[in-house]
C-alpha cells in the first residue's frame, strides 16, 4: 500500500494540474486523506479507480460533514502612540498592548469517501472536496457515475447536508420526505415550529405546546390586526 | 436547490454501470403498484415501487426512510459510551457485531488494546451473532417463497438457543450493549462457556436437518436457479459486501483481508458462488454458517484467562485526542463501518454508520428488473436486509 505521499505524486503525474492537497490525520489512525478540488475530481476518482497498482476498485463509504463559519478570536499586539502628560508637559511615547480580534473563518461543506481495493485487498485511501460555502455554492461532482456504491449514499449527502452532486442521475431524498425543506445533519439546523397535539403532553413537551399554541395565538391576533384576516 | 429538487432520472452519464431499461412489449397498460410499505414480505417498512407488464418488472424503484430516526445526530449529542446501547438498534439480529464495528472503530481512533479474553469472547459472540443471522436470513427467504412457518421456525428455535446464551452472559436477549471501548463489559464464567460449547455441538446437526430439508427441494431449486443474478464487475463497483458479493464469486472477507480482532488466528475458508443468483446466495450463507461453527469452535478451545477490559481504558470522562478514524467488520449482512471525528471534546463530532444493508440494496433494481413480480419478493429476501439499518 502506498503512502498519501505517494498517492499524490501520482495523482499528480497522471491527471496533470489536478489540485491535489494531504490533510494530515492527527490520531493514532494514521487515516491521513487528499484534499482533491472539484474541479478535478472526477479524472483523479476515475484515476484511482483504474490504475493499476491502486486498483481502489471499491468505494465503501461515502458521507458528508459539516464545517460552520468558525468565529475566531486571537489576541494581537498593537503598538500605538499614547499621549501623556507628565509635569504639564505633554510627551508622545509608544506602548503596545494586546488586543482581542475576531475574524470569522468561513464554514464549507466536505464530502469524504473511503476507497478500498478489493483486487488488491488494501485500503483505506480517504479523498474528500469541500464546498465553497454553505450557503448558495454547494456543488460538488459525483462520484456515482464512476462507483455505483455512491448511488444511495449521495442521496442521503444530498438529503442530510445539502450538498447538490452534479452529474448524479437520480438526485433525490433519500430519507426525509420529498416536501422536506430542510437539512437536519447540518450543526445549525433547528427544529420546525410545527407541533401539534398530542395526548399525553408532559414536561418539556407539554412547555413547547404551550410555546407553540401561544405562536400561532400571537400570529392570528396580528394578522386581524391588519386586516388580512378577517376578525371572527 | 430544495428539498423537492429532482435532476432529471433519464440522464445515465458515461459509465453508469446500469443494465439497459426494459420497454414494456407495447401489449395491455403498464401497471404501476406500490409494493409496501406494509407489505409482510418487507421484514419492516420499506416501499418498492414496481412497474410492471403483465407479469414482468419493467422499473424499480426503492423507498426509504419510513424508520429514519437519525441515529447519526442523536450521536453527536451524546457522549461516545452513551451511542454504544444505540447501536444495538440499528441491525437488531446482530446487536453484538454492530457493538464491535463501534468499538473497533473508536479502538482505532484512540490506539486503545483489547486483553486477549476478550478478543476471544468478541470473536464468539461475534460469530453466533452470525449463526444466528445467516439461518434467520434462511428461514425468512424461504417463508417468501411460500413455506409459511415451518423452516423459519426451525431456525428459531436455534435462534432462541443462541439468544439464551446472550441473556445469561449480558441480561438481554437482543439489546445485548456488550462491548466497550478497550474490552467487554462482563466476563463470561465457565458454566456459560460449557454453554456455549454445548449449543455449538448441537448445531452441526441442525444445519444438517435444515440442509436435508430444503437444498436438494424441487421448488426452492426452480424459484431459485437463475433467478436474480448479480454480476461480479456490478456487485465490486456498486459496493457490495458480505455473502451477497461472495455469492457472485468475488473473494473478499475483511476477516481475512484486514483480520481485524485476533481472525488470521483461526482456520476457516470463504465459500465462493459462481453464479451469483438467489439459490447461490442461499447455499453461500449455509456454508459460512458451517465455518463460523468451525471457528466457534477454535475460539471455545482456545479461550484464555485474564481480564476483560483493559484496566487503563478510561470510560469516564473519554475524550478522544483530535482526529478521525474509519473501523470496519465484516458484519454478517456485510461490511458495518463506523466513520469517527473527534474534536476533542466528549462527544463525537461525527458519527456515521456505514449501513450494509443500505447499500447492498443499490443493486436491487438490477436484478429485479426483467423477473417476475413474484420473484421480486424473493430476490429482496435474498438481499437479507434490517429496515433499522436501512433507515437508521
Amino acid at each position: 500500500m502506498k503512502t498519501v505521499e505517494e498517492i499524490k505524486a501520482a495523482i499528480l503525474a497522471a491527471v496533470p494540474g489536478a489540485g491535489v492537497e494531504i490533510v494530515a490525520n492527527p490520531s493514532v489512525s494514521g487515516q491521513h486523506s487528499l484534499l482533491i478540488a472539484p474541479g478535478s475530481m472526477v479524472a483523479v476518482a476515475t484515476f484511482l479507480r483504474d490504475d493499476v497498482d491502486l486498483k481502489l476498485d471499491f468505494l465503501s463509504n461515502a458521507t458528508g460533514v459539516d464545517w460552520p463559519d468558525k468565529e475566531i478570536s486571537e489576541k494581537v499586539k498593537v503598538t500605538r502612540p499614547v499621549t501623556k502628560t507628565v509635569d504639564g508637559v505633554e510627551t508622545v511615547t509608544e506602548e503596545t498592548v494586546e488586543e482581542t480580534r475576531k475574524r470569522v473563518e468561513p464554514g464549507y461543506l466536505e464530502a469524504v469517501y473511503h476507497l478500498f481495493s478489493m483486487a488488491k485487498g488494501h485500503g483505506p485511501v480517504v479523498i474528500r472536496m469541500r464546498t465553497a460555502n454553505r450557503s448558495d455554492k454547494v456543488e460538488l461532482p459525483s462520484l456515482t457515475p464512476t462507483w455505483r456504491a455512491a448511488e444511495f449514499q449521495e442521496r442521503e449527502i444530498f438529503d442530510l447536508f445539502g450538498i447538490v452532486f452534479t452529474g448524479h442521475p437520480d438526485l433525490r431524498r433519500l430519507l426525509m420526505w420529498d416536501e422536506f425543506k430542510d437539512h437536519p445533519m447540518r450543526r445549525d439546523y433547528v427544529e420546525p415550529d410545527d407541533f401539534e397535539y398530542e395526548p399525553t403532553a408532559h414536561d418539556d413537551v407539554m412547555k413547547r405546546a404551550q410555546e407553540h399554541v401561544a405562536r400561532v395565538k400571537a400570529a392570528e391576533a396580528a394578522a386581524v390586526q391588519e386586516g388580512t384576516v378577517a376578525g371572527a | 436547490m430544495n428539498g423537492s429538487g429532482y435532476v432529471d432520472a433519464t440522464l445515465k452519464p458515461e459509465g453508469w454501470n446500469r443494465p439497459p431499461v426494459i420497454e414494456p412489449d407495447g401489449e395491455g397498460e403498464l401497471l404501476e403498484v406500490a409494493m409496501g410499505p406494509h407489505h409482510p414480505s418487507t421484514h419492516g417498512v420499506f416501499r418498492m415501487d414496481v412497474a410492471l407488464d403483465g407479469e414482468r418488472v419493467i422499473r424499480l424503484k426503492p423507498v426509504f426512510g419510513y424508520l429514519h430516526r437519525n441515529h447519526e445526530k442523536l450521536a453527536e449529542g451524546m457522549s461516545y459510551l452513551a451511542s454504544m446501547p444505540f447501536t444495538d438498534r440499528l441491525d437488531y439480529i446482530c446487536p453484538m457485531t454492530n457493538n464491535w464495528a463501534y468499538a473497533l472503530a473508536v479502538e482505532t481512533l484512540t490506539g486503545q488494546e483489547v486483553p486477549e479474553r476478550a478478543e476471544y469472547l468478541r470473536v464468539i459472540c461475534g460469530e453466533l451473532t452470525r449463526v444466528v443471522n445467516h439461518a434467520s436470513a434462511v428461514g425468512f427467504l424461504i417463508q417468501e417463497m411460500g413455506a409459511s412457518g415451518t423452516p423459519l421456525m426451525y431456525a428459531f428455535k436455534e435462534r432462541e438457543k443462541v439468544l439464551d446464551l446472550f441473556e445469561s452472559l449480558t441480561g438481554a436477549r437482543m439489546m445485548v450493549n456488550y462491548m466497550r471501548f478497550g474490552g467487554c463489559r462482563v466476563d463470561a464464567t465457565p458454566a456459560w462457556l460449557d454453554g456455549v460449547r454445548k449449543v455449538v455441538a448441537g448445531l452441526p446437526k441442525f444445519v444438517d436437518e435444515f440442509e436435508n430439508l430444503l437444498t436438494g427441494n424441487e421448488i426452492l431449486m426452480a424459484r431459485t436457479q437463475g433467478v436474480g443474478i448479480l454480476k461480479s464487475d456490478l456487485a465490486v463497483n456498486a459496493g457490495i459486501t458480505g455473502p451477497m458479493l461472495r455469492a457472485s464469486g468475488v473473494n473478499y472477507d475483511i476477516r481475512k483481508v484486514d483480520g481485524y480482532g485476533i481472525y488470521n488466528r483461526f482456520k476457516f475458508r470463504v465459500p465462493l458462488g459462481d453464479h451469483g443468483d438467489v439459490f447461490d446466495r442461499f447455499m453461500i450463507r449455509l456454508l459460512e454458517l458451517r465455518e463460523s461453527l468451525k471457528i466457534l469452535e477454535q475460539a471455545l478451545k482456545e479461550i484464555p484467562g485474564g481480564p476483560v477490559m483493559d484496566p487503563k481504558a478510561k470510560l469516564r470522562g473519554f475524550r478522544p485526542k483530535p482526529g478521525e478514524a474509519y473501523g470496519r467488520i465484516e458484519a454478517p449482512k456485510g461490511e458495518l463501518g463506523f466513520y469517527l471525528i473527534s474534536d476533542g471534546s466528549p462527544n463525537p463530532y461525527r458519527y456515521r454508520v456505514r449501513p450494509p444493508s443500505l447499500i447492498n440494496l443499490t443493486v436491487l433494481e438490477d436484478m429485479c428488473l426483467g423477473q417476475n413480480v413474484a420473484d421480486v419478493v424473493l430476490i429482496f429476501g435474498s438481499v437479507d436486509i434490517v429496515l433499522g439499518e436501512v433507515d437508521r
